[in-house]
């Protein structure tokens, strides 16, 4: 079953062509992947799907579970189950981490708050009457942003770079992570410009100058991303011999 | 209701806990007006109030290395919708002694109301003090609150102030505290309010590390919106080596709301630093649709926001 369906949009920001005819299709409890390099365009994506201010689509249709999102503010989108961790989250001062965490739940629970933070290897004791502020470094801010994505449970998140700022050795926590929200039956669409994050996905879709050009496994996928798009010297799409096309020109 | 219980109502409402009247073993003093209605000392604490024609003359002494345990609860207030209280502290904390303070003042139902505060206070060496006021107000914004403190520190001493205004509306408010600071001391001073309708909050806090290795820290967090306006005057002098400040001010304004900060730091000493951040602006879209993300209605995300910034 398709759980959000991306129909030819386009976002202009500034007179700037961010998004263009870009369309995808994420299927229910799939981990699918969205590889691209810097300036691709993918975070844009994100808050596009989201709703986010300024971010509104100057063309083509979002829709989720079925229903037209593309007009929708964020916490409509939110309530109908979906949501977006961002590449670098927001600070809050004043409000403690279990307070952050339980603001997605439907019901406070802080077992599960506690639950949450053991996945992202963060002591519940040490992090639970923090504040979500300065005083967190960027590492420990992304954990608890997944943290709040787990404990929210919702039926589709959007990941923007969930790896970015985390160091090495917990890059397999992240993933298991991610592969914990799907078997809690979270679909998720995984933002990311490394090929080896991106292979934790069922389906990888390449994202080039603001559209998606190519979609596939996501091995394939990464090999073509690291040969071809790093550092990218063409611009040129995918050709038909590097498998199926989506969009290409 | 005598004045007594309805003050410990309105204390109550300010988010203190009346039964700590009941409890021996915390020292505690309910001025109403110029009365005082109620008193409990505990031993190595000196604490002796004077009603005035207009409020109270309060003498605080904490004798050479006593150290009093438990929180001094302080309650002021004026219950009429009109008066004037006017209360003048002098408070003495002698070497090697300590002691906190927590205040509520309590204007629930103010129309015309003026309150005064001005404080004198020494700190000894090697001692503590530290001053918290709550302050609970009424919807009417028909109070005036001037609070001013001139403070001396010690050495290897430690001075904290914290002012909350939050509940109900700041009418027109006035802070000027001004610390001087000697070596290895430290200065700990923040002031919280939120400020709506046509409420007018003017905040002056000053210090002066004038000790070798001093440190300071002047804080402000600030929320105004409807047509309140707000003006913060944080200043940090140093002139000792190795004296080290910083001040933070973040003002969050609504509507038609305006909210101005004046940081003035001033270092004299070629081996002191002093450093400052200055905020202001509307609420941040991204903290706002974060937690719309997380299916707040942006009206509540915003309370949240704010509402951690002021807790």
């Amino acid at each position: 079953m398709e759980m959000l369906h991306i129909d030819k949009i386009s976002l202009k920001l500034e007179g700037r062509q961010i998004l263009k005819d870009l369309s995808l299709s994420v299927k229910e409890g799939a981990i699918h992947s969205i590889l691209g390099s810097n300036a691709a365009g993918k975070s844009s994506l994100a808050y596009v799907i989201m709703g986010c201010c300024d971010y509104i689509a100057q063309f083509g249709k979002i829709h989720f579970l079925g229903e037209d999102i593309t007009n929708l503010p964020v916490s409509k989108r939110a309530k109908m189950g979906l949501t977006l961790a961002w590449q670098e989250p927001a600070r809050f001062e004043g409000l403690t981490v279990k307070d952050y965490i339980a603001v997605g739940m439907k019901n406070r629970d802080d077992a599960l708050i506690a639950e949450s933070l053991h996945h992202v290897l963060l002591q519940p004791s040490d992090y639970l009457e923090r504040q979500v502020d300065k005083t967190l470094s960027g590492g420990e801010r992304k954990r608890i942003e997944l943290a709040s994505i787990f404990a929210m449970r919702p039926k589709l998140v959007v990941l923007d770079e969930p790896d970015s700022g985390i160091d090495i050795l917990a890059l397999d926590n992240i993933i298991n992570m991610i592969k914990a929200l799907k078997k809690q039956g979270t679909t998720t669409l995984l933002i990311t410009h490394r090929e080896e994050v991106s292979e934790i996905a069922d389906i990888t879709s390449l994202m080039c100058s603001g559209s998606i050009v190519h979609e596939g496994k996501p091995k394939e996928v990464g090999k073509y991303f690291k040969e071809k798009c790093v550092p990218c010297s063409t611009k040129t799409f995918p050709s038909e011999a590097d498998g199926r096309i989506k969009g290409a020109k | 209701m005598q004045d007594y219980e309805l003050m410990l109502d309105a204390y109550a409402k300010a988010g203190g806990l009346p039964e700590i009247f009941k409890d021996s073993k915390i020292a505690h003093l309910v001025v109403h007006k110029n009365k005082v209605i109620g008193s409990h000392l505990v031993k190595g604490l000196i604490l002796e109030p004077k009603e005035t024609a207009t409020g109270v003359d309060i003498q605080l002494k904490i004798d050479e290395g006593i150290k009093i345990e438990n929180p001094v609860h302080l309650c002021f207030g004026v219950l009429p919708k009109e008066g004037v209280q006017e209360i003048n502290i002098e408070a003495k904390i002698e070497d090697g002694a300590g002691v906190k303070l927590l205040a509520h003042c309590v204007f629930p139902n103010a129309v015309k109301v003026v309150h005064k505060m001005q404080a004198e206070i020494e700190i000894g060496d090697n001692a503590y003090y530290e001053y918290n006021e709550v302050h609970f107000h009424g919807e009417s914004g028909g109070i005036e609150v001037i609070p001013k403190a001139r403070i001396k520190i010690g050495r290897n001493s430690r001075l904290v102030t914290n002012f909350s205004l939050l509940h109900g509306r700041v009418g027109v408010f006035d802070l000027d505290y001004e610390s001087k600071v000697l070596d290895n001391s430290i200065l700990d001073m923040t002031a919280k309010i939120y400020g709506y309708g046509d409420d007018r909050i003017k905040i002056r806090e000053a210090g002066y590390l004038k000790g070798k290795g001093s440190r300071g820290l002047i804080k402000s967090r600030i929320a105004v919106k409807d047509n309140a306006v707000s003006e913060i005057i944080n200043e940090l002098t140093a002139s000792a080596p190795e004296a080290r400040g910083h001040v933070d001010c973040v003002e969050i304004i609504q509507g038609n709301a305006q909210a101005k900060a004046i940081p003035i730091v001033n270092v004299t000493n070629e081996f002191a630093k002093v450093t400052h951040e200055a905020a202001i602006g509307r609420v941040d879209k991204k903290q706002v649709e974060t937690l719309m993300a997380r299916g707040l209605e942006e009206e509540k995300a915003i309370e949240v926001v704010v509402g951690g910034l002021l807790k």
